[in-house]
């Protein structure tokens, strides 16, 4: 485990995505269909920094960080563009090499996944899953392994008995925090967890992203979080990136997303936020996020844009920098925030 | 003045464990409640996991009997509700909505099929034009409409439409209350205010009422006029909606409170670092 002031020191960029394009090809009966889960993404990821990704359902977001994690399995391909990681002068470019990553994994890149109900094995104690899991890539003794192991929940606030307990003596939180545990056990430089809070209640909530920031202080490693709710965002991360129909549409410090955004998806996921205290009424956006099969062509947001112009309906706009961020919008920066 | 729904000293108790290791969970401890008949409103029900919200729904849809206690829907015990006539003229008043919209409809069935059925069950509508022209009708008033939906599977459908179809469904027999149960919990941030938004809109103009359960204070604030906040089966607090969350008068009520996090990067990474230093502080 590194002090603190070792943790501060790690900087320049552990991730590196450009000109990402992974495509669900599937060929059913001789027709060919195409899904753009992930259409040319392009974004880096500085050491210690925690990074949100903010999307509806079926934006492509769950496939964007499949793809970054290289765990990605047919009909799901990369067509285009590459995945570089840098684990302190490790460096692994994910497609590449076949098999590059399988060194990488949980040693140097792990993930909180959502249902932690799903990544315990239900029919065996905890120990167990923290075994199948983890034993292999710490490279210790078993003598070495468990206190290591005991050591670690100690330190995240947890009792290390909880290891004996099956997953369904335990409560959805206890749960939760158990697999953030598994997923730092190996005290990897990059984590993606992917919305590890959603099903949970906003006490519980409250708990499990301290526990995240907690484990992300202390070991400066880089964290994707993905979720749809953007107060989660407001709480845990340094940078947001918002992604609409497999597209990045914006980017930026999340001050800026937040007080100041450019791209009118971005202002109507902050202003549609219920505020306690303040019962104006909210509008809910119009329409319903496009199918990735057959997307709207150019801007593909522009059928449900308050602001579209007829340029929205024929160029896609490009993915541009701003002054904090990105956007890629034709008519960026002038919508307001109420 | 009479009441549509009143909840007299609830109680439910459940038997847990097997011959050996029996014990009781108290889900419910003497709740009271009602719902006035003349004026429609939100009733918002607040509390975690494990705080008996759920159990108060299944007991006024009638799935669930009270250990004690009663409850009336205008005027008559529930629990006496059990011949097949009487029955589905209480489903016709009182109409739940669920909290998973995906695990509600049966993925095989086409959407507008349980719209048809619920249209013939309760309103006597024999022939498809009738069935389709009550599904319609109950439709628009969620903002969509029969011809987007006919034939069309749960599986083709986003989150928030398919719990907007729920709603619709609900709506057919022109019930006076219904029971939403974590209605927006699994649906995206952006579009739980189309759904939280609809309910004003029952209420406004249709003149149902709405018992709404869920854990986020946020929504809860924004359309209810009325909220009991539970905690382990206890009601701890209970009164005007924006009263009762302006000014917290029980521990865990603001507890619940101060964990609402703030929509702007500032505050609430301030909330969680506060947080996260009083867990620190708990552990040492």
């Amino acid at each position: 485990m590194l002090t603190t002031a070792e943790a501060e020191q790690r900087t320049g960029t552990v991730l590196e995505v450009k000109n990402l394009k992974a495509y669900y090809q599937m060929n059913y009966f001789g027709v060919q269909r195409e899904v753009r889960a992930v259409d040319d993404i392009t974004l880096s990821i500085k050491r210690n920094e925690v990074y949100g990704i903010a999307g509806e359902s079926s934006s492509g977001k769950s496939s964007l960080i499949k793809t970054i994690a290289g765990a990605i399995n047919p009909p799901l391909r990369v067509v285009d563009g590459s995945v570089k990681f840098d684990f302190d002068g490790n460096f692994v470019d994910v497609y590449g090499e076949p098999g590059s990553m399988n060194s990488a994994r949980w040693r140097h890149l792990s993930y909180i996944m959502q249902g932690s109900m799903n990544v315990l094995n239900p029919v065996r104690r905890v120990k167990r899953s923290f075994e199948d899991f983890a034993f292999e890539h710490m490279g210790l003794s078993k003598a070495e392994f468990w206190p290591r192991v005991r050591q670690h929940l100690e330190k995240l606030g947890l009792n290390p008995n909880v290891l004996e307990a099956y997953p369904h003596q335990l409560s959805g939180g206890m749960r939760q925090r158990l697999t953030i545990a598994l997923a730092t056990v190996c005290e990897p430089e990059f984590i993606i967890a992917d919305e590890p809070t959603t099903a949970l209640d906003v006490l519980v909530q409250q708990d499990v992203l301290g526990l995240i920031k907690d484990v992300q202080e202390r070991m400066g490693s880089s964290i994707i979080f993905v979720t749809h709710d953007m107060t989660v965002h407001a709480a845990i991360a340094d940078r947001i990136g918002i992604v609409y129909a497999g597209r990045l549409v914006e980017e930026g410090p999340s001050i800026d997303i937040f007080r100041r955004p450019q791209h009118p998806y971005t202002a109507h996921l902050i202003s549609s936020l219920p505020r306690l205290g303040d019962p104006k009424r909210r509008q809910a956006l119009a329409g319903k996020p496009p199918n990735l099969a057959d997307p709207p062509p150019a801007c593909r947001f522009h059928p449900r844009c308050p602001l579209a112009i007829d340029k929205c309906k024929t160029d896609n706009p490009p993915l541009v920098a701003r002054e904090t961020g990105r956007v890629a919008c034709w008519r960026a920066g002038e919508v307001e925030v109420s | 003045m009479s009441k549509l729904l009143e909840l007299d000293q609830v109680t439910k108790t459940f038997q847990i464990g097997g011959l050996l290791d029996r014990a009781t969970l108290q889900a419910v401890k003497g709740v009271s409640f009602d719902i006035d008949d003349a004026k429609a409103e939100i009733f918002t029900i607040v509390g975690e996991s494990g705080s008996g919200k759920t159990t108060i729904a299944k007991m006024i849809l009638g799935n669930e009997v009270p250990t004690t206690g009663t409850i009336r829907f205008e005027g008559r015990d529930v629990t006496t509700v059990r011949k097949r006539r009487d029955r589905l003229d209480f489903m016709k008043r009182v109409q739940p909505i669920f909290q998973n919209p995906f695990e509600a409809f049966n993925p095989l069935t086409p959407i507008d099929l349980f719209l048809f059925t619920t249209a013939k069950q309760f309103c006597g509508a024999k022939t498809r034009a009738e069935q389709e022209s009550q599904a319609d009708k109950a439709l628009q008033h969620v903002g969509l409409s029969l011809a987007e939906i006919k034939g069309r599977y749960s599986h083709e459908l986003s989150g928030g439409q398919l719990q907007r179809i729920a709603v619709a469904r609900a709506l057919i027999p022109e019930p006076k209350l219904i029971v939403a149960d974590e209605p927006v919990s699994m649906v995206d941030a952006s579009l739980r205010m189309s759904i939280v938004n609809l309910f004003q809109h029952l209420r406004d103009d249709l003149g149902v009422s709405i018992i709404y359960i869920t854990h986020d204070l946020a929504t809860a604030y924004y359309i209810s006029d009325r909220v009991i906040i539970m905690h382990r089966g206890d009601v701890v607090e209970a009164g005007n909606a924006q009263e009762v969350l302006d000014n917290p008068k029980h521990e865990y009520s603001t507890a619940l409170k101060n964990a609402v996090l703030p929509p702007d990067p500032e505050r609430a990474s301030a909330a969680l670092r506060h947080r996260r230093a009083e867990r620190q502080a708990e552990r040492a």
